[in-house]
């Protein structure tokens, strides 16, 4: 049995951040994950957008996530210095596009939603939006251009966060934790596939759609997302691309490198991780109505991720399940955008100090079913 | 309402609520289940592709919770040997008989192929299942499917999600006055006058999702359903005035009862 101040159970983005930023204060931080960044950071677009993602009922959401945009660019900067990894950050917005007719009205829609929270959206005309978006159909009837959202490659995120981390004294343990030791009267921890067992004064659980196996009750589900990953020439896309199409939503996000990310389905089927031919079919069907030219490109991956689902889609970010654990998961598609937030809240839970406001709204014992 | 018993009668089972609820569209299952709850509802469709009925904290558990009958659809079909397998699968995870069919023509309109899904409500009919169609506000085919032992017919009021409302009401009615099953609106309505028009017309119940799972509001938006289904209900059971060409004064300037 070895001691140290925090275990964080995952190795995700949020487990990682959280843990660097704990060791950043001094603190000695074990993090325990048997693949660090390969669940649902592994499958993430990476789109730091919170404004373009805004819905109805989901206000907080939005609050919170702009509070975590705000903190980006210094996290980012922080990050690629200690750790000398590019995260492919790119802050060229994102442009919305509605397809046909009933896809326009909704935007505007949203874009009034958006004017009435004060957010900044700006709206453009068809052809406005294929001056920015050469690849744009000529069907595209208009869209939103948010300027201030933002987009990295989480899976550079994650790299640079391991190799930070450790530079920071962190402590990667490559196991599985099979058990949070919680109710024996002793100091919090967890037992390891192996059997070995680590104490900590605090543990961090932050294991995504994995949370509720070691926490019996705690409301998080996965929820399957099937997404791609084509490759073509650099520069096909320079933004951040979402739109309807006949009501299905699509995204596409462009990396430095020519890969585009193209996602994602949305289910209700467990840990199911099959590629199915209807998910890609759709996927790839939409897109194509969006950016004609998809076609001709390299289809190199398709991924299955499971986003860990809250019941009112707000993650679980405090105190929970008992004395010593602090809950940092059920970031469902938020994740990537909500890692610095995150960070900041349970650095504030683990050393004392002022929890960001925006985070009230996630108490893991609010009134949730 | 003084009518204590005006349940609504669907495959031998009674409900007090004539509002039936769709879950597509919402934007958190918090949300969900927070309108369920304002919208009284008893008995509830749940797409069954994409959603594996074994996996714990889905829409089936909120349903489970609030004590409202799943009523497992088949939408996503696009034929009836499609409709019939998934009405199957749906009969052996869920344990009930029960089945709102839906068999659509293309992705683009949404609207129900009435071929295909006559021939999948025969199939399913012989096979013993509840069967509850949604179809095009055809007169011709709800008697059809009525003669085949569907349990009740699902005329469209407008294309699903689309909000346009009753497009057809003359259609509605003739549905209503030949069916001796339960007519039930289903798709297209927008906000509550629409549902209220339903029931004016005489349909037992309407089914609705998007103009809940939608709104701005849901939950409110689901309590606005839920009086305007009751209220369609009692205007229809009241009976409404003949419409006049001319005014009629309401105070007549000699008593009538004199």
């Amino acid at each position: 049995m070895r001691g140290c101040d925090v275990v964080v159970v995952g190795g995700g983005v949020v487990g990682l951040s959280a843990a660097w930023r704990a060791a950043r204060q001094g603190l000695s931080v074990a993090v325990v994950d048997p693949d660090p960044g390969a669940g649902a950071s592994h499958a993430a677009a990476g789109m730091l957008a919170p404004v373009s993602e805004v819905t109805y009922t989901e206000e907080p959401l939005l609050r919170l996530g702009l509070a975590s945009l705000e903190r980006w660019p210094a996290f980012r900067d922080a990050l690629q210095e200690e750790s000398g990894v590019d995260v492919d950050y790119r802050a060229e917005g994102t442009l919305e596009v509605a397809y046909g007719p009933d896809d326009m009205a909704y935007l505007e829609d949203l874009a009034a939603f958006e004017e009435t929270l004060g957010l900044p959206v700006e709206r453009l005309t068809g052809r406005e939006c294929r001056r920015l978006e050469p690849m744009l159909s000529p069907s595209v009837r208009g869209g939103l251009l948010a300027a201030g959202d933002a987009w990295v490659n989480p899976r550079r995120v994650v790299r640079a966060l391991m190799v930070a981390f450790e530079r920071a004294g962190g402590a990667l343990v490559r196991e599985r934790v099979t058990e949070l030791l919680i109710e024996d009267g002793e100091a919090p921890g967890v037992r390891l596939a192996s059997g070995e067992v680590r104490r900590a004064a605090r543990v961090v659980l932050a294991a995504g759609s994995w949370s509720a196996a070691l926490a019996p009750g705690l409301p998080v589900r996965p929820v399957k997302g099937q997404i791609l990953r084509l490759r073509g020439p650099k520069g096909f896309l320079t933004r951040c691309v979402r739109g309807m199409v006949h009501g299905s939503p699509a995204y596409l996000v462009p990396r430095g490198d020519g890969e585009i990310t193209l996602g994602a389905t949305v289910e209700e089927l467990g840990f199911d991780g099959r590629v199915t031919a209807g998910g890609v079919y759709e996927l790839l069907r939409d897109a194509r109505e969006l950016v004609p030219g998809i076609t001709e490109l390299e289809l190199a991956e398709t991924t299955v991720g499971f986003r860990p689902g809250t019941p009112d889609n707000l993650p679980l970010i405090g105190p929970a399940v008992a004395p010593g654990v602090i809950a940092a998961t059920g970031h469902h598609r938020g994740g990537v955008l909500l890692a610095p937030v995150t960070a900041d809240a349970v650095t504030a839970f683990l050393t004392g100090g002022d929890v960001p406001d925006a985070v009230r709204s996630c108490d893991p014992e609010r009134d949730l079913r | 309402m003084n009518d204590t018993d005006d349940a609504l009668v669907l495959g031998g089972e009674k409900f007090a609520s004539r509002l039936i609820m769709g879950t597509g569209g919402a934007p958190s299952l918090d949300v969900l289940d927070r309108a369920l709850g304002a919208s009284g509802t008893e008995l509830t469709t749940v797409a069954m592709r994409r959603l594996d009925p074994a996996v714990q904290g889905s829409v089936l558990d909120v349903l489970r919770r609030r004590g409202i009958k799943v009523l497992p659809n088949t939408a996503g079909c696009y034929t009836a040997g499609e409709a019939v397998l998934t009405a199957r699968l749906a009969r052996e995870a869920l344990e009930t008989n029960w089945v709102k069919l839906e068999v659509i023509a293309d992705e683009r309109t949404l609207l129900p192929d009435p071929i295909e899904t006559f021939d999948a409500a025969e199939r399913l009919v012989a096979d013993g299942f509840v069967v509850l169609p949604y179809i095009g506000d055809d007169p011709a085919l709800a008697r059809r499917l009525e003669q085949a032992g569907c349990a009740a017919v699902m005329p469209l009021g407008a294309p699903i999600g689309s909000g346009l409302g009753i497009r057809n009401p003359h259609s509605i009615e003739l549905i209503v006055e030949a069916a001796s099953v339960p007519v039930i609106l289903d798709a297209g309505l927008g906000t509550a006058s629409d549902a209220a028009l339903a029931m004016e017309l005489g349909c037992d119940a309407v089914l609705l999702a998007t103009a809940v799972t939608r709104a701005q509001r849901p939950e409110l938006m689901a309590a606005a359903m839920r009086s305007a289904v009751e209220a369609g209900r009692s205007a229809r059971l009241a009976g409404r005035i003949p419409r006049r060409r001319y005014a009629e004064a309401s105070s007549p300037s000699l008593p009538r009862f004199a």
